[in-house]
């Protein structure tokens, strides 16, 4: 066979039946329109034909059947019945069944698909008989208008019972009693010789129907489009990218040469460069319908096995995007429409109760704006379970069980996109396993996208999903770092901060050997690129006085980072480079790109320095950074703290505010409670470790008292900022020791009052604090609100 | 030579004192000496990345693939771009020779006189006249400067 018109067939073949699939579920459970039924027989019809050209005898033998069917439709003499619609679907996964047997092997599978062709037999004796006993001929009834008697409906029923007897012994050897379908005339044809053997009634062809309008409809289109291979597509990117430089180039040369017609000359090459430059990119972009497509169905499919009722909309269907990045959202998408059906919709019943139609509505929304692509997935359903979802991020040591109640929609919402997270209370073939929200999200993120999600309890829950039109070019931010040029995707940069002089001394700190920034209150981790890279550290001329750092804000799976680098560049649009599969181990680049000098520039992956420096681990203390492998589990960042005893505790990073180093001649007392001014505000303190249950003898505390720690001098206190709700509460501690991210995955019930439970965090053994705990039966909040009321 | 035995082309060049050969088919282009940009935390063979008319290829010193010692600083490599599973992959050689014609009936499969781990690198050779030609295992190559194998270290020195 000629594989070149195989292929085609194959390409039209799976475009028609992708068609088909549309029609069917635009018209199912409804009166399928004349219009929508006479193309699905169309496309039934020409995988017929071209199936006989080729020689597929069972793909065409099974057309054959129903396209008979179908025809029946078309005229009016068989009724549109959730049947027929179940059975067109079969016969379109059949038909692609078959057609990917053909792609893999050349050739036509074993299946015959008899006892398919039987059940078509069927169910079009039975839509028949639905709306044969009115008939005389004239236009097809609607189903009220019938008047069945008993008698006839057994009698129909027998017959066709019988008809899809016959049919059955007749199948296998289908192909024989098929006229050759290129001497079939093109539409309409006349009913097939099979049909006439079968024992029902039939009615003549509707005479007054209009003609199939499949050549005025096509033929336009036959020569306007041609298909080409994406290597092809990516090839002329290329040179148009170095097109583009060899331009920059001459630009600057031409500065240099006095000369008009020439200037006027490269101006024109200049405007004709960015024009083809568009024009390229404009040939990868893609309506997103591609990825769009095989969500109906798959609704359907879905609904069906949940016992749901869903009807899909799609909006937006021609907004276009970047090839790869319509391949990279297709996965992503189909998740969040499966969720949104199986988490989202509820059941029929409950939503009649609910005074809601039984069938739930999924709106998949496509729309450009800001030069982004704009994907709403909204379904009508329940809303999120926040209070579900709370409960379980408490149970599941996520959420602190004191700040719970007062966490912020969007913060509860945050939850469902940390790995593991499932509030399903059953493990469905679609969801309920745990992987899901975070997979989602991150390989959105991957594309320089975001998730936002909104909801409403009741009313229904929206995915909005945000990528960039293209991956080609993006707009990046260039950066120097040992003498070195990198660029960084302008999606995960939030902001630039330049720290010189007090400011460098005063909110830079270390703790152990991780710096942190304190960013309006919140801590942020600083990694500095050169150490990330394993390049030379830059070396400060004079230690006194620290040159000024350049800190990129940097934002990956929703965590904040500093990365600390030499020099800042400018903004380009880069033309990104995949790199050779040979360097795709390192995680730190995520491609490369030409600048305007010709030379290269690598791209920084952020989610994979993030990954490599293990932001807060201790492998960057250690200086080995050796990358590995991300585990799976989610981690909780603490900070990890020096008891008086020497023990180790521990309290989660996300309950403190900041850190601070007080003189001790701050302290001052109101009652019994001791307390500092901060910010405007009275913050009591709490020493929680003297509320701790002392474990050492007293002889033990008499000589540790005579030996003090590193840190403990008496003319300061270390002090980590708690907030609850508005107010601050100081909790004093003997010395922050470090910053580090564990699963905490080794507990132990704790052994005392005040602590949670105890883990093994990098070979020690490290006590949780119960902050809430701590802070309650300190009273140091009932103290706070007797004294706010008072004037000051 | 008989007129009958069929003749095998080699892309030739020297590498730290050695005469070795790739298959003509299988090398792309020969370029001079180009700017790199260096990738840190890559294999210590990588050299970095070259601009090859817009194509961005990396450069694999030979010489370290192969476990030889460094070329002296002040000498330029040469580019010899081969083709790797569709991928352009440049390799730094010290001066490149002529294409060279052999005898196929002239192979001979690798002496087990060379280093182990450079032997696998080597596919066969030819004795010639006055020298001995090494064909190149250019698959292999490639791989062992990626993967850092061979005389790599795991992690890259810092300059």
């Amino acid at each position: 066979m000629d594989d070149e018109v195989l292929s085609e067939f194959l390409i039209e073949s799976n475009e028609m039946l992708d068609q088909m699939e549309r029609e069917l579920l635009a018209s199912e459970g409804r009166h399928a329109s004349p219009d929508a039924v006479r193309s699905i027989f169309r496309a039934i019809h020409t995988i017929k034909g071209t199936c006989g050209f080729l020689g597929l005898k069972n793909l065409q033998a099974m057309s054959h059947v129903a396209e008979d069917l179908l025809s029946d439709l078309r005229d009016g003499v068989a009724a549109f019945t959730p049947d027929v619609s179940q059975i067109l679907l079969a016969v379109l996964d059949a038909s692609r069944r078959a057609l990917s047997d053909i792609e893999a092997g050349g050739e036509e599978g074993p299946a015959d698909f008899s006892g398919l062709i039987a059940r078509i037999a069927a169910v079009q004796a039975q839509s028949r008989a639905e709306v044969a006993p009115a008939g005389s001929g004239a236009p097809a009834p609607s189903p009220e208008e019938q008047a069945l008697t008993h008698e006839e409906f057994v009698a129909v029923a027998k017959k066709a019972a019988a008809a899809a007897a016959s049919a059955s012994a007749t199948a296998p050897s289908a192909p024989a009693s098929i006229p050759p379908p290129l001497a079939a005339p093109p539409s309409p044809p006349p009913p097939a010789a099979a049909v006439d053997n079968l024992p029902v009634m039939r009615l003549t062809p509707v005479e007054s129907e209009p003609p199939p309008a499949r050549e005025a409809h096509e033929a336009p289109q036959a020569g306007a489009t041609i298909r080409i291979g994406v290597p092809l597509l990516d090839k002329l990117m290329t040179q148009v990218g170095e097109m583009v430089l060899v331009r920059n180039q001459m630009m600057q040369h031409a500065r240099r040469i006095d000369d008009g017609p020439f200037a006027a000359t490269m101006q024109r090459l200049n405007a004709l460069t960015t024009e083809l430059q568009g024009s390229v990119m404009k040939v990868r972009m893609q309506p997103i319908d591609g990825a769009l497509s095989k969500l109906p169905r798959i609704v359907r499919d879905l609904a069906l096995e949940t016992g749901k009722q869903a009807r899909m909309v799609i909006e937006g269907a021609d907004t276009e995007l970047d090839k790869t990045i319509l391949e990279a959202v297709r996965d992503p998408l189909l998740h969040l429409v499966r969720n949104a059906v199986d988490h989202g919709l509820e059941m029929p019943g409950d939503r009649i109760a609910l005074g809601k139609p039984p069938e739930g509505r999924l709106t998949v929304r496509a729309f450009h704006e800001g030069g982004q692509v704009n994907i709403e997935i909204s379904d009508d359903g329940r809303g999120l379970g926040l209070d579900r979802i709370r409960q379980k991020g408490v149970e599941r040591g996520l959420l602190p069980a004191d700040y719970a109640a007062r966490a912020s929609e969007q913060e509860i919402i945050g939850l469902m996109f940390i790995p593991g997270f499932s509030t399903a209370e059953k493990i469905t073939s679609v969801s309920g396993r745990g992987v899901g929200l975070d997979v989602v999200k991150g390989n959105i993120e991957k594309i320089g996208g975001t998730v936002e999600v909104s909801t409403r309890a009741g009313e229904g829950t929206t995915f909005k999903v945000k990528i960039p039109l293209t991956l080609a070019i993006i707009p990046a931010l260039v950066v120097r770092a040992a003498g070195q040029r990198f660029a960084i995707p302008q999606a995960s940069l939030l902001e630039v901060l330049h720290l010189e002089g007090s400011r460098l001394r005063r909110e830079v700190e270390s703790i152990h050997e991780a710096q942190v920034y304190r960013l309006r209150g919140a801590l942020l981790p600083l990694l500095h690129l050169r150490a990330v890279l394993g390049l030379p550290a830059a070396v400060d001329s004079d230690p006194s006085s620290p040159s000024p750092m350049n800190v990129l804000v940097l934002q990956t799976d929703g965590r904040k980072f500093g990365l600390v680098i030499d020099d800042l560049d400018d903004t380009y649009e880069i033309v990104v480079k995949p790199l050779d599969a040979g360097l795709k181990n390192l995680t730190v680049f995520s491609g490369s790109t030409i600048m305007g000098d010709g030379r290269i520039a690598l791209i920084l992956d952020v989610a994979g320095i993030a990954q490599r420096a293990h932001v807060f681990s201790q492998e960057l203390r250690a200086g080995r950074g050796a990358a590995a492998p991300a585990a799976q589990k989610p981690k909780t960042t603490l900070l990890i703290l020096e008891a008086r005893d020497r023990g180790r505790m521990a309290m989660p990073l996300s309950l403190v505010a900041r850190l601070e180093e007080m003189p001790s001649r701050y302290i001052e007392r109101i009652g019994g409670q001791e307390v500092v001014q901060y910010r405007g505000q009275i913050m009591p303190l709490i020493r929680i470790f003297s509320m701790l249950h002392e474990r050492r003898s007293p002889e033990r505390v008499a000589s540790d008292s005579l030996r003090p720690g590193p840190r403990a001098d008496p003319d300061f206190i270390q002090v980590v900022v708690h907030r609850v709700g508005e107010l601050f509460v100081g909790l004093v501690v003997e010395r922050i020791v470090d910053v580090v991210e564990d699963a905490l995955e080794v507990r132990r019930p704790p052994a005392r009052r005040g602590v949670l439970f105890s883990a093994v965090i990098g070979g020690r053994v490290i006590e949780l604090l119960d902050i809430a705990d701590l802070v309650r039966r300190s009273n140091v909040l009932a103290t706070l609100d007797t004294r706010a009321s008072e004037p000051s | 030579m008989t007129p009958l035995a069929t003749h095998r082309k080699y892309c030739t060049f020297h590498v730290a004192g050695r005469f070795l050969g790739i298959e003509i088919e299988r090398v792309q282009e020969v370029v001079r000496a180009q700017p790199f940009t260096e990738v840190p935390l890559a294999a210590s063979a990588v050299r970095g990345l070259i601009n090859l008319r817009g194509q961005v290829v990396p450069a694999l010193e030979l010489r370290h693939c192969l476990g030889m010692e460094a070329r002296a600083a002040d000498v330029l490599p040469m580019n010899v771009v081969v083709r790797v599973d569709d991928r352009a992959i440049s390799l730094l050689v010290d001066e490149v020779g002529d294409v060279l014609e052999v005898p196929e009936t002239a192979f001979e499969h690798t002496p087990h006189t060379l280093e182990p781990g450079e032997r696998e690198l080597f596919s066969g050779l030819y004795k010639l006249e006055d020298r001995l030609l090494l064909i190149l295992d250019t698959d292999r190559a490639v791989a062992a400067g990626f993967s850092g194998a061979g005389a790599d270290a795991a992690v890259k020195e810092i300059p």
